[in-house]
């Protein structure tokens, strides 16, 4: 081979695990302390100019993206437990529902019925699972896909809370900017607060209930009791996100449970980056906007959905947010190589 | 050999189908006692490990911890009471630093009721890893547990079961895999716990180390128990060198 000529290689650094890392070190200099705030800060700007300034059918589309974001991102926190779930919608059903009666029969309103469907929500979508969390992989999922069907027909069969009708005349939100407010609101406390959740040490443990539940097991650990703590949390937040389309939409029936709640989310997921918490959200962000804008496309809208997922799983398996992030840290530079 | 009975092993029973996995096999182990399990392979060591520690149930007979009755109980309530053990496939959680991989085992509610404080994990687990041998000013301990190699994987298991402060160990192969040197470096942080009083069963096929280190063996074939006590004594009997090691050893 002649080697006179001069050649170039492409070179990989990595950005010192000190220099990424959170603690005090960050503090030392604005340049490290821009350097970890701007990933978090200027997507929230992002955010806020778009809440502010998009016209009204597309803030719209703005508060079904959060809420559809919420549910991924709390998909995403049961697969860093080990648990994926097929039934996200089992979730929001059910936090639908309970709003929706809250508001139907108590007279609840919105402002009461979120939080408190939140809550109720995530005891009784935990209680529902509990007795097969002992089930692993993919016995567990085919468990949480088949319960919110069950749901929808035990509504249909036995027509409580209003069987095939539904609950109409639900109140709704006085007006859009606290419909956005609340949405991207919940959106951002779940984002962050399930981010700060997975870096404490509580949070180290449910991810090493899923790379190794034995040896968690064995250091005297009820990962049973764990796992249904992480269906509560998981659970709360997108049974409140249910409970915040109730209000929405001003309406619950069966469609809550619908499969769409439940795929969604892991295509959010899959999109932007599993593991992460933010990499769902980017998902979301990115699949509910498009999917309005394919709209226009009639039944073709879901063949390009379709192809758009494909392409991503193909050719970016690891995620939008877990190759930026990677890019992130490296600093690449041509250098030439010497014979 | 006098110390009180810490572990009480009663007639233990497990059928796999219809293959008896473990058959009637007792034995007791004093405190600060160490005791090795070997036999050949398939002659059900491992099950023996994971009816003691709960991982798998047994079919009948009884296992006494320091006096209490553990038969059945969830494995996790038995490592509370202070059963720590390593898994023979040591599979850490690759992504963490070494030293995190230990703020897991230090999450436990037993190190949590003795006093473990909140926010101090991480200092005790690099205390820990220099225990069993990572050193503490070298990179080792921060370096993602997948791109150890397999030496430190294997203690930075034994550092997982130590985390619990456990008082009756459980190892289970632990020098499997490992090299020359590696079981050489290994074999003094075992004799360390040994002399800290620790009760100690190995499941071991690497007989040369193992018999440095235990008092006495129980030797298992097709699950029962066809020899215990003194290794070299157990390694004279006729049944053991039919069953162990096949045919008639020479020389040695």
């Amino acid at each position: 081979m002649p080697n006179k000529e001069k050649r170039l290689r492409k070179e990989r650094l990595d950005r010192g695990i000190k220099a990424r890392s959170e603690d005090i070190f960050a503090l030392s200099s604005w340049k490290e302390i821009s350097y970890l705030l701007a990933p978090r800060v200027l997507p929230l700007m992002a955010l806020l100019f778009l809440a502010l300034f998009l016209p009204v059918y597309w803030k719209k589309v703005l508060v079904t993206t959060a809420i559809f974001g919420i549910l991924a991102m709390s998909w995403d926190l049961l697969v860093c437990t080990g648990l994926v779930s097929l039934g996200q919608a089992l979730f929001f059903g059910v936090g639908a529902y309970i709003a929706g009666s809250l508001n139907h029969k108590l007279g609840l309103p919105w402002w009461c019925t979120i939080w408190t469907s939140g809550l109720l929500g995530g005891v009784l979508c935990s209680a529902i699972l509990a007795p097969v969390l002992r089930l692993r992989g993919i016995y567990f999922s085919m468990v949480t896909l088949v319960v919110p069907l069950m749901l929808v027909r035990i509504i249909e069969a036995t027509k409580i809370l209003g069987g095939t009708e539904g609950l109409s005349g639900i109140q709704g939100f006085p007006n859009l900017t606290v419909e956005l407010v609340l949405s991207l609101g919940m959106f951002l406390c779940v984002l962050f607060g399930y981010r700060r959740l997975l870096g404490t040490d509580y949070g180290l443990v449910l991810q090493g209930i899923r790379d190794n539940d034995r040896s968690v097991i064995s250091a005297g650990i009820n990962v049973y009791w764990l796992k249904a703590q992480a269906l509560f949390l998981a659970g709360s937040a997108a049974a409140m996100a249910g409970a915040f389309m109730t209000h929405a939409y001003m309406f619950v029936g069966m469609p809550v449970f619908a499969l769409d709640y439940s795929i969604l989310p892991i295509a959010a997921a899959v999109v932007g980056g599993m593991g992460s918490i933010a990499g769902p959200a980017v998902g979301a962000f990115l699949l509910v906007p498009l999917s309005e804008a394919l709209r226009g496309l009639g039944a073709l809208r879901i063949v390009f959905y379709g192809v758009f997922l494909v392409v991503f799983v193909v050719g970016l398996p690891e995620g939008i947010l877990h190759y930026l992030q990677r890019k992130y840290y490296q600093f690449e530079r041509w250098v030439s190589v010497e014979e | 050999m006098n110390g009180k009975i810490i572990l009480d092993v009663v007639e233990l029973v497990k059928d796999f189908g219809g293959v008896r996995a473990v058959d009637r096999v007792s034995f007791q182990l004093r405190e600060g006692e160490a005791l090795g399990i070997i036999g050949p392979n398939g002659s059900g060591k491992t099950t023996l490990v994971n009816l003691i520690t709960g991982f798998v149930k047994p079919d009948s007979g009884e296992v006494f911890f320091k006096g209490e009755r553990i038969t059945g109980l969830s494995p996790y309530s038995v490592a509370r009471r202070g059963i720590g053990r390593t898994f023979q496939m040591a599979r850490p959680f690759y992504k963490l630093p070494a030293y995190r991989n230990l703020v897991v085992p230090l999450w436990s509610p037993r190190v949590r009721a003795s006093g473990g404080k909140y926010g101090d994990r991480e200092a005790v687990a690099l205390d820990l890893l220099e225990e069993v041998g990572f050193e503490r000013d070298s990179s080792v301990p921060f370096k993602p547990a997948g791109a150890l190699p397999h030496g430190y994987l294997k203690r930075l298991e034994l550092a997982r079961c130590l985390a619990i402060r456990p008082e009756l160990i459980i190892l289970d192969e632990l020098f499997s895999g490992l090299s020359l040197a590696e079981v050489a470096s290994t074999v003094p942080i075992i004799e360390k716990l040994q002399e800290e009083g620790h009760s100690l069963i190995m499941v071991e096929h690497r007989l040369r180390e193992l018999f440095r280190i235990v008092d006495r063996v129980i030797v298992l074939n097709y699950g029962q128990k066809i020899a215990e006590g003194n290794p070299r004594e157990v390694m004279e009997s006729e049944a053991v060198k039919k069953a162990y090691l096949g045919v008639e050893p020479e020389g040695a």
